[in-house]
């Protein structure tokens, strides 16, 4: 059981709920989300409420990413993305936190469910849809039809271009869902194996050195992962928006 | 929902193996801690074991749709509201603040310009007007040296004249005294020399003839 890799992502409710023959327990995950926003949301919160002219280390990184995601949706969506801003910036930051949050041991990491990841990528779709249209009309299909195409492959580019669209949710979702799982799970594997290895005696604990270095060095690649993926989902998602926005210029 | 009623196929099965440990010292309570085991850990708690892969069992699907719902939903509202405008405030206030900071400097250095270039040409008007008043009192100072100079020439020249006048008038005595004196020397003369006495109108031609011949 301990050395069990998917353990760690069992759910287990807290406090079970059951509205309509559906499960809403507030579960462990639940809770997990809650602790994302809090610290997310706290985070921002407190370190910009000095409200300083010269900022301070928290004022620092706060300004710092929000300034971050600023220029990535300015550069990724033009200044008529910058109705998303607060979207982007929520998304970046949930999400950073959640997978940041995941690298504690006995931590839930909210982002290995496919379901979370879903969720907040078809969220994304929805938005862009929703305002494509709101905005664009039926001017918005010109997103399937890219200009300067001869005819004769127009039927097999609009093809691709509708597979590709209707990929982006799966592939936004799956991209951060695997990268969680995947990395919790190896990093669970190599833990493991110095712990089994350990228990084998002198020669065993000789052994375990090279998957605890192993595992040394996954953690810090997981890190980078955690921050990585974050930033790889605000940078997608700042590319969809595009194209809401402009929904011609490809 | 299908995954779970694919587990309800192999549910049966799942018990029996983790409780077969437990069962051998209860032995005719087989059923009772198996069920219980299933009662209590429910579904997912099987599934571990062989059946669903957590992140793909849907059972929990709508607790943790209602609940990212909600948690995201709080959180996207308090970005909107709060930190956004918040954070927004603080760089722009930040950039405003750095461009005024900026005009006031350049205001500032066009001011220093300003008064550098007043004092340039105060400067400058300050040195004409000393040159000015240089230049005057040395054509001033010059020209009273020249009256001076032309005032004492005159005088010279005035007293030159004067005493060349009164020279000649002194030799012209002279020259008038000198026949005279000839005459009374010659008289003399001729009386100590001759002892006898000549005539006065002699010795006035004798003089006048030496003088004109002299």
């Amino acid at each position: 059981m301990a050395n069990d890799p998917i353990h760690q992502f069992q759910i287990s409710k807290i406090v079970p709920i059951e509205i309509g023959g559906l499960d809403f327990s507030f579960t462990n995950a639940s809770l997990f989300m809650v602790a994302t926003v809090a610290c997310a949301a706290g985070f921002l919160y407190f370190a910009t409420s000095q409200r300083s002219l010269i900022p301070g280390r928290g004022q620092s990184v706060a300004e710092m990413s929000y300034e971050f995601i600023a220029n990535m949706l300015r550069e990724g969506a033009g200044s008529g993305g910058m109705k998303f801003f607060p979207l982007v910036f929520s998304l970046f930051m949930f999400v950073l936190t959640a997978n940041l949050l995941g690298m504690f041991p006995y931590f839930y990491t909210i982002t290995s469910q496919i379901i979370v990841t879903f969720a907040l990528a078809v969220l994304v779709i929805a938005t862009v849809l929703i305002y494509g249209f709101y905005k664009h009309g039926f001017h918005f299909l010109q997103l399937f039809v890219p200009s300067g195409v001869p005819g004769a492959l127009l039927p097999l580019v609009v093809t691709i271009e509708i597979i590709s669209f209707l990929s982006r949710p799966v592939s936004l979702s799956v991209r951060l869902f695997a990268n969680m799982l995947a990395g919790h799970i190896t990093l669970k594997v190599f833990a493991g194996f110095v712990a089994s290895l350990g228990a084998l005696g002198a020669l065993g604990i000789g052994g375990a050195i090279l998957p605890l270095l192993m595992t040394v060095a996954l953690t810090g690649l997981e890190f980078l992962v955690a921050f990585l993926q974050a930033y790889v989902f605000a940078v997608l998602t700042c590319m969809y928006l595009n194209d809401a926005v402009h929904p011609g210029g490809h | 929902m299908f995954v779970t009623s694919a587990y309800a196929q192999t549910a049966p099965a799942a018990p029996e193996t983790p409780a077969a440990p437990g069962a051998a010292p209860a032995g005719d309570t087989h059923a009772a801690p198996a069920g219980e085991t299933h009662t209590e850990t429910g579904a997912p708690h099987g599934g571990e074991h062989g059946g669903t892969f957590p992140p793909f069992d849907s059972t929990y699907y709508p607790s943790m749709l209602l609940w990212l719902v909600i948690t995201f939903g709080l959180f996207y509202i308090l970005i909107k509201n709060v930190i956004v405008p918040r954070v927004g405030g603080i760089i722009e206030n930040r950039q405003g603040r750095i461009a005024q900071d900026l005009d006031e400097a350049g205001r500032l250095k066009a001011e220093a310009d300003a008064a550098v270039a007043t004092y340039e040409r105060e400067l400058a008007a300050a040195r004409a007007k000393s040159h000015a008043i240089a230049e005057n009192a040395r054509e001033s100072a010059k020209a009273k040296a020249t009256a001076d100079r032309n005032a004492i020439e005159a005088e010279l020249s005035q007293k030159l004249s004067a005493a060349e006048a009164r020279i000649g008038e002194i030799k012209a005595q002279a020259f008038t005294q000198v026949g005279q004196i000839a005459e009374d020397t010659a008289s003399a003369i001729v009386d100590l020399l001759i002892g006898g006495k000549a005539t006065s109108d002699d010795i006035k031609a004798a003089v006048a003839a030496a003088k004109t011949g002299a």
